[in-house]
């Protein structure tokens, strides 16, 4: 209940120091705001800042460190007075109220600009802790080289990194081989072809697909595009005869997450694509056309060339985000770490031994559970890898033209 | 002239209007590469559709239920046996003693209208009847103790494998293994739709109720998750939106060239494609670990969130800043403001419209996020309750709607799956809500400059 009361006292004091600051800067002008540096209500502002911001920081430390509730609303009561009080005294004539506030203003910007930088240390260093503290009770090498992935909370486990590796990149390999030539065409077609009437209806529709969750494409692999495939490539389907007792067993595989991977990429990849090829001058097509080329001939050999490291560039981001999706891996790949060439098994991939290493009733001290921040770090660092490369090739082919 | 022509010198005779082979050859190839980019388009498209047309048709069926109307005779002897209707004895009647009340009415009723079958005794009907419905006739016992002793109509749930057979789910082919449903029990319920007992009506339950356990799947509903996902949303909304919108505007209005303000840059571009399962982690150690937060809580689940969508909202809110012409500015500064006075009173006010839609598109994208919210915690149990008051949603164990569906989609009954596409329809309308919001704002208050 410290929270309330606390929340209460600093909102009356705050709104107190705001007419006192007000108050008393139109007292020292004798009642003629015209007298006054700035408006009277930045000296309210700046009395209320002063009341509020101090005492705010002061309770998130006590809070973070855990102090007593009566101890907590007692030193941010009387923090907040300080404040108030030194800040009232401040308040005169020629006082510049509002380049005070101003600056204020400015330090919070900065300060909400810098979350950003926050966040990254924060995911950094939460990585970071933990895989040192995996990498103390499992060595590093059987990690980055074991081949077997065998958890067991009894001790004992195998965790090896290299079959949920292979599971990630075959299924990324699928989506990317499923999404990159059906965005790629669609982009050329949009940007080189298509009308604006037809474009305009197009675009949309094949965004809407990007916007869909994630959950959904999960549901989607489990319970359509798997029982699908099965049906087709399982021991009861037509393709049955040609292996023995057919290549899929169920209806998660990497086939099927790799498949509603692709999906899902498909306007990511089209409208990453589609910036590329627009940014592309038309003086170069103007100038194919004028040799007598047709429109693919100009595609092919002018804007295509023109626009490859930029295209390659937008590959690289959906290779990123194919090896970072979560949700369609945990649901349509299956649970069993495999090294395996047949793209109708069972594989599982980084992210979903993240998320099943730690949503059990796993103890967070034990190398099982701690194994995943390992697999997060790596997981990071890869995607982070493959992003900065990614904005760089893009980066650098723009400058080309501007 | 070139050397070619002393060689050819008579040349061959050829009309435009005649296409000769290699022309025809690349006008061939012509329209094949287009052909290819509306096939892709094709492709994309049929998929759209596949993939809602699967959804609606899987998941319109979670919103019909079947129920049964029956009479059932409120035995005081049974439920009362003090005979003095106070509460504290009227509780003590557990729904194992409702149960066979309701199985009797079932039977009663099977036998009043003439129904032949070789299901003769109380318990036989059991299996047709949700083991729900003894709780929820207590439920309505307990608050109105004058029923008591009266025969009143009770709209009962339906078990959930007479509620498949009922949708198509369930076939007599296949229930040779199951010992929830025998086959008379189903000619039974083919014999009761006749009747008018059982049939399937409109599944408000569904929408507003609460998650059931596993053995009850007709019980489970979106509500509780639902609540959760609102008290996430509007931490979110409260957190993100001032934090973006400050942010940008410090690094749009304010910041100068420098390699502090570049390495915001460069982490608020990285934030935006880290992957969310990272961000899950982010939380579980922070928030969790370290802060000692409570696990499962909505609270939890919007500050991961609100990290997570801060960079979308500032990408956007930015664009939106930089859309306002300087003339804007120029014009407020010249009248003697100060940047500051400049920014809010005249540059923020313009680019709201921009803001809120990308905020929007924002809290969208962070309503179907479902990757960080299993690894702090919203899965694994039963959403049963709805939080006792405002304030307490915020930090009691609650679902939300992604994880829910994640939820069942997991569970071993194919009567979950109905719900989970259900679940969809409803996160997708949603959805759709917030991004139609979007494009009426952008359309209503967008201004060319």
């Amino acid at each position: 209940m410290a929270v309330l009361w606390i929340a209460v006292l600093l909102a009356a004091l705050t709104l107190g120091g705001f007419f006192a600051g007000r108050m008393r800067a139109l007292q020292t002008a004798g009642g003629d705001p015209r007298l006054l540096h700035s408006l009277p209500s930045y000296s309210g502002m700046l009395v209320a800042m002063a009341t509020l911001l101090p005492a705010l920081v002061l309770y998130v430390l006590l809070v973070i460190f855990q102090a007593n509730p009566i101890l907590q609303i007692v030193v941010t009561a009387i923090a907040a007075l300080i404040g108030l009080a030194l800040s009232l005294r401040l308040i005169a004539r020629d006082f510049r109220a509002r380049n005070a506030v101003e600056a204020g203003i400015k330090g919070l910007l900065i300060a909400a600009a810098s979350l950003a930088i926050l966040t990254t240390i924060g995911i950094v260093l939460s990585l970071v802790f933990n895989t040192i503290e995996f990498f103390r009770l499992y060595p590093i090498t059987k990690f980055f080289f074991g081949t077997e992935w065998t958890p067991s909370f009894g001790g004992g486990s195998e965790l090896g990194i290299l079959p949920l590796l292979w599971g990630t990149l075959y299924i990324s390999f699928i989506a990317l081989a499923v999404a990159v030539p059906i965005g790629l065409f669609a982009a050329i077609y949009l940007s080189e072809y298509a009308t604006r009437s037809v474009r305009g209806v197009v675009k949309p529709l094949l965004e809407v697909l990007a916007g869909i969750p994630t959950i959904v494409y999960g549901l989607f692999a489990l319970l359509t595009v798997g029982p699908f495939l099965l049906s087709i490539f399982g021991p009861a389907g037509p393709t049955a005869a040609f292996a023995d007792g057919g290549w899929m067993h169920a209806g998660t595989a990497v086939m099927t997450a790799g498949l509603v991977m692709g999906i899902m990429l498909i306007p990511f990849v089209s409208s990453l694509s589609d910036d590329i090829i627009n940014a592309v001058p038309q003086s170069l097509r103007d100038g194919s056309y004028g040799l007598g080329a047709t429109r693919s001939e100009t595609i092919k050999q002018v804007v295509l060339p023109a626009a490859l490291p930029g295209i390659v560039g937008a590959e690289l981001l959906a290779a990123s985000r194919a090896i970072g999706e979560t949700m369609i891996v945990v649901l349509g790949a299956g649970a069993a770490a495999r090294l395996s060439m047949n793209p109708f098994e069972a594989m599982t991939t980084v992210t979903a031994k993240i998320v099943s290493q730690l949503t059990g009733d796993a103890d967070f001290a034990s190398p099982e559970a701690l194994v995943a921040f390992s697999l997060g770090m790596t997981l990071f660092i890869l995607t982070l890898g493959l992003n900065i490369f990614a904005l760089y090739i893009v980066r650098k082919y723009r400058e080309q033209y501007e | 002239m070139s050397d070619a022509t002393l060689h050819d010198a008579q040349p061959t005779k050829r009309s435009l209007h005649q296409i000769d082979a290699r022309t025809k050859r690349r006008n061939a190839a012509e329209s094949r590469f287009k052909m290819l980019g509306i096939g892709a388009i094709g492709i994309g498209i049929a998929f759209l559709i596949i993939l809602l047309s699967t959804i609606v048709v899987n998941g319109a069926s979670a919103f019909q239920q079947s129920f049964l109307e029956v009479p059932v005779y409120l035995d005081p002897a049974k439920l009362d046996k003090k005979g003095n209707r106070d509460p504290a004895d009227l509780k003590k009647a557990t729904t194992f003693t409702y149960a066979p009340l309701i199985e009797k009415g079932l039977l009663d009723a099977v036998q009043s209208a003439g129904i032949e079958t070789p299901l003769s005794k109380t318990k036989d009907m059991k299996n047709l009847i949700s083991s729900s419905a003894a709780a929820q006739l207590r439920d309505r016992v307990l608050a109105d103790p004058s029923l008591i002793g009266q025969t009143v109509t009770a709209k009962i749930l339906a078990s959930s494998r007479v509620d498949g057979y009922l949708k198509g789910r369930v076939h007599r082919a296949e229930i040779a293994q199951d010992k929830n449903i025998t086959v008379e029990q189903l000619d039974l319920a083919d014999a009761l739709i006749k009747a008018g007992i059982l049939h399937k009506s409109f599944n408000l339950d569904f929408i507003l109720g609460s998650d059931a356990s596993d053995s009850r799947a007709e019980q489970a509903g979106i509500g509780v998750s639902m609540l959760g996902s609102f008290y996430m949303m509007l931490v979110v909304l409260v957190l993100a939106l001032p934090i973006g919108v400050a942010a940008s505007i410090y690094l749009e209005e304010f910041a100068p060239k420098n390699r502090f303000t570049d390495l915001i840059e460069v982490n608020i571009s990285n934030l935006a494609a880290v992957p969310s399962i990272v961000f899950g982690i982010l939380g579980l150690a922070v928030f969790i670990q370290f802060a000692h937060l409570p696990q499962s809580a909505p609270l939890v689940g919007g500050l991961v969130l609100t990290l997570m969508t801060l960079p979308t909202i500032i990408i956007s809110t930015r664009a939106a800043l930089k859309a306002v012409p300087p003339s804007i500015r120029d014009a407020a500064l010249g009248i003697g403001a100060s940047k500051m006075q400049a920014t809010f009173h005249h540059v923020l006010p313009l680019a709201m419209p921009g803001i809120l839609t990308g905020t929007i598109i924002g809290l969208a994208q962070a309503l179907g996020e479902t990757a960080p919210l299993l690894l702090i915690g919203m899965v694994g149990f039963i959403a049963t309750n709805a939080p006792d008051g405002f304030w307490d949603g915020f930090v009691s164990p609650n679902s939300a709607m992604p994880a829910q569906i994640y939820e069942w989609a997991k569970r071993a009954d194919p009567a979950f799956y109905e719900r989970a596409w259900g679940g969809i329809i409803i996160l997708l309308i949603f959805l759709l809500g917030m991004n139609i919001i979007a494009i009426i704002l952008r359309r209503k208050f967008e201004r060319r400059w």
